[in-house]
C-alpha cells in the first residue's frame, strides 16, 4: 500500500519535473513553480548524505540555487513591517531586507537538513486565471505525525510569479513577525531592528545546524 | 495530575484577573503571560525536554509510534463528538470509522490502520467547537505546564479534559504511568520544531504567541484563516482603502490527466 503510493508520487514527481523542464519558467503557472521548486528541494535534499548530516555549506547553496530566485523579499520584509515600512529610509529598507532574508535562508536550512521521508502533496488551485496574486496549498506528509499544512502566497511580478509570503501549519510567517518586527521597532527605531536582526545572524552563523536529533 | 491540573487552571484565572497592562490590544496579560512561558520553558528544560529526548533516542521507533497510535485513537473519539457538535457529520462518522477500525484490527489502537486505509486524521477540541460556533477567542493566555491557550480554551479545558478516556482508566498507577508517557512522547514528536523555533525567533514569546494564535484560529477553521464567507485577504502594504474584491468563486476540481 505505502510502497505503491511512494511509486506513484516518485513517478508523478519524475513526470512533473521532466514536463516543465521542456517548458519556459517565464509563463509558469504559480502553482506549477512552486510544485517544481519544492520537488527538487525535496529530491535533492533526500538524495544527498551531507545536507542530511547538516553540511551548512551545501544546504546554504540549495537554498540559494533553488529556492531565493523565486522569493520575493523586499515584498516579504515590507509586509513584516507594516506602516513602519514607508517611515524606513531606501537604505534602511535594504538593510532590513538584507538581514530578514538571512534570518529565513538560516531557518529555511535547518528545516532542510530534517528533511527524510516527507513527501508533499498539493490541493487543488482556487484562483481565476486572471489572478496576480494567488495561494498555493499544499501538506507535507511525514512517516509519524499529522500532515503538516504548508501553503504559499504568490503574486505575479515582471519578473515571473514570485512568492511573498508561508504558512506552516496555519500561521502565516509575515503574520508570525510582525509582532516581533514592531515591539523592536517602537524599542529602537528601525535601526534597532536591523541591529538585532544582524546580532541574531551573527549567532546563527557561528554555531553548526541542528539537524533531526538521531 | 487532575489535582495538578485544577492548580494550573485557577493559577491561570488568577493571572488572568490580575493581568498587567500591556500595549499589546490581543495580548492584554502579556506580563503574566511571560512569567508563565518562562516558567513553562524551564520546566521543558530541565524536566521535560531531557526526558524526550532520551525517550526518543532509546526506546525502538515502533514502540513511539504505538504509543501516539494508542492515544491518538484514545483522542479520536472525542474528535469524533466535537465534529459531529461542529455539524460536520461526514468527518465524524470518518472518525468513529477510525475508531472501530483502529480499536478492533488495529489492536486497541496501537495500529493506525485507519489511516493506511485512506481514513484521514482530524484533531479537534471542544475549545474549537466553541470557535465554530461563533465564540471569540478571547485574549491569548499562557497555562502553567500546558502552554499556549485563549480565554475562551481555557473555559473548554475542563470539557476536554472529563471526556478524555483516559481519565477513567484504573487502576491509578497505570493511569499515571500512560499519562506521563504520553506527554513524553508528545513532547518527543515536537524536538526537531522546538529547535528551528529557536533559530526563527528574534523573541520567542512573541513569534509562539503569533504563531500560535494563528495557527489556533486555522484550526477553527480547519486550515481557512477565518470563515468561509469573510475570507482574509492577504495584506496589503499599503493602508490605503482598498476596493472591496469579490471572493473567488470555487472553482470545479481540475485534475490534470496522467
Amino acid at each position: 500500500m505505502k510502497l505503491i503510493k511512494q511509486l506513484i508520487a516518485v513517478a508523478t514527481v519524475a513526470f512533473a519535473t521532466s514536463a516543465f523542464a521542456a517548458t519556459a519558467p517565464a509563463n509558469e503557472a504559480p502553482d506549477a513553480l512552486v510544485k517544481r521548486i519544492s520537488s527538487e528541494v525535496l529530491e535533492t535534499a533526500k538524495a544527498d548524505k551531507e545536507i542530511q548530516a547538516g553540511n551548512q555549506k551545501k544546504v546554504m547553496d540549495l537554498v540559494e540555487t533553488k529556492i531565493l530566485p523565486y522569493v520575493d523579499f523586499q515584498r516579504m520584509t515590507s509586509l513584516a513591517a507594516g506602516r513602519y515600512w514607508r517611515e524606513a529610509t531606501p537604505e534602511q529598507q535594504k538593510q532590513l531586507a538584507a538581514e530578514f532574508r538571512t534570518l529565513l535562508i538560516f531557518t529555511y536550512s535547518g528545516a532542510l537538513s530534517q528533511v527524510k521521508d516527507q513527501t508533499v502533496d498539493f490541493k487543488p488551485m482556487r484562483s481565476s486565471p486572471g489572478d496576480t496574486e494567488v495561494e498555493v496549498r499544499s501538506q507535507v506528509n511525514q512517516a509519524r505525525g499529522e500532515p503538516i499544512q504548508l501553503n504559499y502566497r504568490v503574486a505575479k511580478t515582471d519578473a515571473g510569479w514570485k512568492i511573498y509570503d508561508i504558512n506552516v501549519l496555519g500561521a502565516w510567517l509575515v503574520e508570525a513577525y510582525k509582532g516581533t518586527f514592531a515591539s523592536e521597532i517602537s524599542k529602537g527605531g528601525i535601526d534597532g531592528l536591523i541591529k538585532t536582526l544582524s546580532e541574531k545572524n551573527k549567532k546563527l552563523a557561528s554555531k553548526p545546524l541542528k539537524t533531526a536529533a538521531k | 495530575m487532575s489535582k495538578f491540573r485544577t492548580l494550573a487552571l485557577s493559577l491561570a484565572a488568577v493571572g488572568a484577573l490580575s493581568g498587567c497592562a500591556s500595549t499589546n490590544p490581543r495580548d492584554p496579560f502579556e506580563g503574566y503571560n511571560r512569567a508563565v512561558f518562562n516558567f513553562n520553558d524551564k520546566v521543558d528544560e530541565y524536566a521535560l525536554k531531557p526526558t524526550a529526548t532520551v525517550y526518543k533516542n532509546v526506546t525502538p521507533g515502533f514502540f513511539q509510534t504505538g504509543v501516539s497510535n494508542f492515544f491518538g485513537n484514545l483522542a479520536d473519539v472525542w474528535t469524533a463528538a466535537n465534529n459531529l457538535l461542529q455539524g460536520k457529520v461526514g468527518d465524524g462518522m470518518s472518525d468513529l470509522m477510525r475508531v472501530a477500525f483502529n480499536s478492533t484490527f488495529g489492536l486497541l489502537g496501537v495500529l493506525d490502520i485507519a489511516s493506511e486505509a485512506g481514513l484521514q486524521k482530524h484533531k479537534e477540541d471542544f475549545g474549537q467547537t466553541l470557535g465554530s460556533w461563533g465564540v471569540p477567542s478571547g485574549p491569548y493566555l499562557v497555562l502553567p505546564l500546558l502552554g499556549p491557550s485563549t480565554v475562551r480554551d481555557t473555559a473548554a479545558l475542563p470539557v476536554d479534559i472529563t471526556a478524555d478516556p483516559w481519565q477513567y482508566k484504573d487502576p491509578v498507577n497505570v493511569r499515571n504511568t500512560g499519562t506521563v508517557l504520553r506527554v513524553v512522547d508528545q513532547r518527543a514528536a515536537l524536538l526537531d520544531a522546538s529547535s528551528l523555533l529557536e533559530d526563527a525567533a528574534l523573541d520567542r514569546y512573541e513569534f509562539v504567541r503569533d504563531g500560535w494564535m494563528q495557527r489556533r484560529n486555522s484550526q477553527v477553521y480547519d486550515g481557512e484563516d477565518g470563515p468561509k464567507d469573510k475570507q482574509k485577504q492577504p495584506e496589503v502594504e499599503d493602508e490605503a482603502p482598498k476596493q472591496p474584491q469579490a471572493i473567488m468563486p470555487e472553482p470545479a476540481e481540475t485534475k490534470p490527466s496522467l
